[in-house]
């Protein structure tokens, strides 16, 4: 017994807190990130995520020189890992918010840090922390690639905006999937929606004709097109990369696509019972 | 220790799980919270947890509300579901988990699985292929994880055998022997009976018992048995006695066995049994209790 209480049979006693602090930030974080690897089902997510990577740069390397250019060159390997990082960054997004509830961790998660925001902010880092990590094996594989099996070329034109450019895509993909997670306290319904939604938005969006002109403002996928250097209406080579419109459209599709979820869903995990 | 106070629930939809329900339980004994399923037990403890919101009331810990102790593991032991843990996790990486957010060494959970007796072979298998028993021997672990001054426990004996409820009593009386306050509930009679000093018994939301185990246990009147128990009987009656035939015969009083005594020798009657009553009131409220629950449909 850390303090000191009256002896048996007394009053109802206080307790005294006054020498206990709050659980630290980071060691919250540092929970939360080895959550996410202490199951097979974390840790092989995490090793399936790494293999796809290494797949889609390995078959870039093989079927990416088709003889009269050479397409693998260091920003076409590092697009082939967005791929894989796209759809598997944001599905960890969701099962490290949506595994507490269908394992009902959430009921120790919450007694033990009953402040829920804290929780969500530390899982948020944990999440862009793994984020980042799959990103530098991404990098760190494309520069592998391109040096070893590509063109002499290979890193020609690479600028620091392209590495930037990377990082945002994948890191928005795991805020989204973080915010369904939240919003749906379901892996499979909020994994189905995630992925189905936007696809069923895009087809909207290029079936109903006064959608096209506002697509760019409310479709995720179309103002995430600036970022790999194309012109979102077009599909034409951008020159001169992210234009202030291009990054208004970002932030205005990220308010609907991201914030909003992440929102609605801490007012519901605030709201929530953890049963 | 643990103050409730006019606690009530009433969820959305109107079902009143709690109903101005007060108790306290202090350092150095083991209250046992005892009422049939569904009869507000868990909603209780959740609330006294921070897991839930009180319609009207409170729940003090130490004076505080729960969710305003920093680290709260280390000053309440917390067990409200032995299920609710990861299937895909190992029971040492469960208290491991628990050790870090306190900030608590990893030796620390060593201690914890050899006090409720998982071998390392079994803290080292995953959480889907225990038993229930073992579950709540982990649960338990858990809650003691931070050497808190408060246990709070949600049926822990569920699924223990009876060596393992016996394991528990000599735990949680220990644990109490050296200042700690506990909290347990359980809709067995018997658990509660075997663990506790102390009773808070609810029904339907509502408290309609409390004080210690031996006030509530107390049996009260005497069985006696006579050669003529139609004219003992009426000699009790003569001094404003009421005395009611027994199922197998013998008439069962009110009155304390001395006084019988004296009535019955006053008026020359040989008696061939007289002894305190059995059957104590706790049991055959309870016993009503969970009958009427079981009459309108469980709610768990």
């Amino acid at each position: 017994m850390s303090t000191t209480h009256t002896a048996p049979g007394g009053a109802p006693a206080s307790l005294d807190v006054t020498g206990t602090k709050a659980v630290p930030f980071a060691r919250l974080t540092s929970v939360e990130l080895r959550k996410m690897v202490d199951t097979r089902a974390g840790l092989w997510l995490m090793v399936v995520i790494v293999l796809l990577t290494g797949l889609f740069v390995t078959l870039l390397a093989i079927f990416g020189d088709n003889g009269a250019t050479d397409e693998r060159t260091f920003v076409n390997y590092l697009g082939a890992t967005a791929t894989p990082q796209g759809f598997l960054l944001p599905v960890m997004g969701i099962l490290l918010v949506t595994s507490e509830w269908s394992q009902r961790t959430a009921l120790v998660t919450f007694t033990l840090t009953p402040e829920r925001v804290k929780v969500i902010a530390a899982k948020t880092v944990a999440a862009l922390i793994i984020g980042l990590a799959a990103v530098l094996v991404a990098m760190g594989m494309a520069a592998a690639a391109a040096a070893l099996a590509g063109p002499e070329n290979a890193f020609e034109g690479v600028a620091a905006s392209d590495f930037g450019s990377f990082g945002l895509l994948q890191a928005m993909g795991i805020l989204q999937g973080l915010g369904f997670g939240l919003l749906f306290l379901n892996s499979a319904v909020a994994i189905v929606v995630f992925f189905v939604v936007p696809i069923a938005f895009n087809v909207l969006v290029t079936i109903v004709p006064w959608l096209q002109d506002a697509a760019p403002w409310i479709d995720i996928s179309t103002a995430q097109t600036p970022l790999f250097g194309f012109d979102p209406n077009t599909g034409q080579d951008l020159e001169g990369g992210m234009t202030a419109e291009a990054w208004a459209q970002l932030a205005s599709t990220s308010a609907i696509w991201i914030v909003l979820p992440i929102a609605v869903g801490i007012w519901r995990v605030l709201r929530s019972e953890a049963k | 220790m643990i103050t409730v106070e006019g606690l009530t629930k009433v969820f959305p939809g109107g079902f009143r799980a709690l109903d101005d329900v007060s108790f306290t339980c202090r350092p150095g004994t083991v209250t046992g919270f005892l009422g049939p399923n569904g009869a507000g037990k868990t909603t209780a403890m959740r609330i006294m947890t921070g897991l839930t919101s009180a319609s009207a009331g409170q729940a003090l810990i130490g004076g505080h509300r729960y969710a305003r102790i920093p680290n709260p593991g280390l000053h309440v032991g917390v067990l409200l579901d032995a299920s609710a843990q990861h299937a895909g996790r190992t029971g040492r990486e469960v208290l491991t988990l628990g050790a870090k957010t306190m900030g608590l060494p990893a030796s620390r959970v060593d201690e914890m699985l050899e006090l409720v007796s998982l071998t390392p072979k079994e803290a080292g298998r995953r959480v889907r292929n225990y038993s229930l028993g073992m579950r709540q021997r982990l649960g338990i672990a858990h809650a003691l994880l931070g050497d808190p001054q408060v246990l709070i426990l949600d049926e822990p004996a569920n699924g223990l055998d009876p060596a393992g409820i016996h394991w528990m009593r000599s735990l949680l009386r220990s644990y109490a022997d050296r200042g700690g306050t506990v909290l347990l509930s359980s809709h067995l009679l018997h658990e509660v009976e075997v663990i506790a000093d102390e009773m808070v018994v609810i029904g339907q939301g509502r408290i309609v018992a409390q004080g210690t185990k031996a006030e509530l246990l107390q049996t009260s009147g005497c069985f006696v048995r006579s050669a003529d128990d139609a004219a003992l009987s009426e000699a009790l009656a003569r001094h404003d006695l009421v005395a009611e035939p027994g199922p197998t015969g013998g008439l069962r009083t009110d009155a304390e066995p001395k006084l019988v005594g004296e009535i019955a020798l006053g008026a020359g009657l040989a008696l061939s049994e007289l002894r305190p009553a059995d059957g104590a009131g706790l049991e055959e409220m309870f016993l009503q209790l969970t009958a009427e629950t079981q009459r309108e449909g469980s709610q768990a």
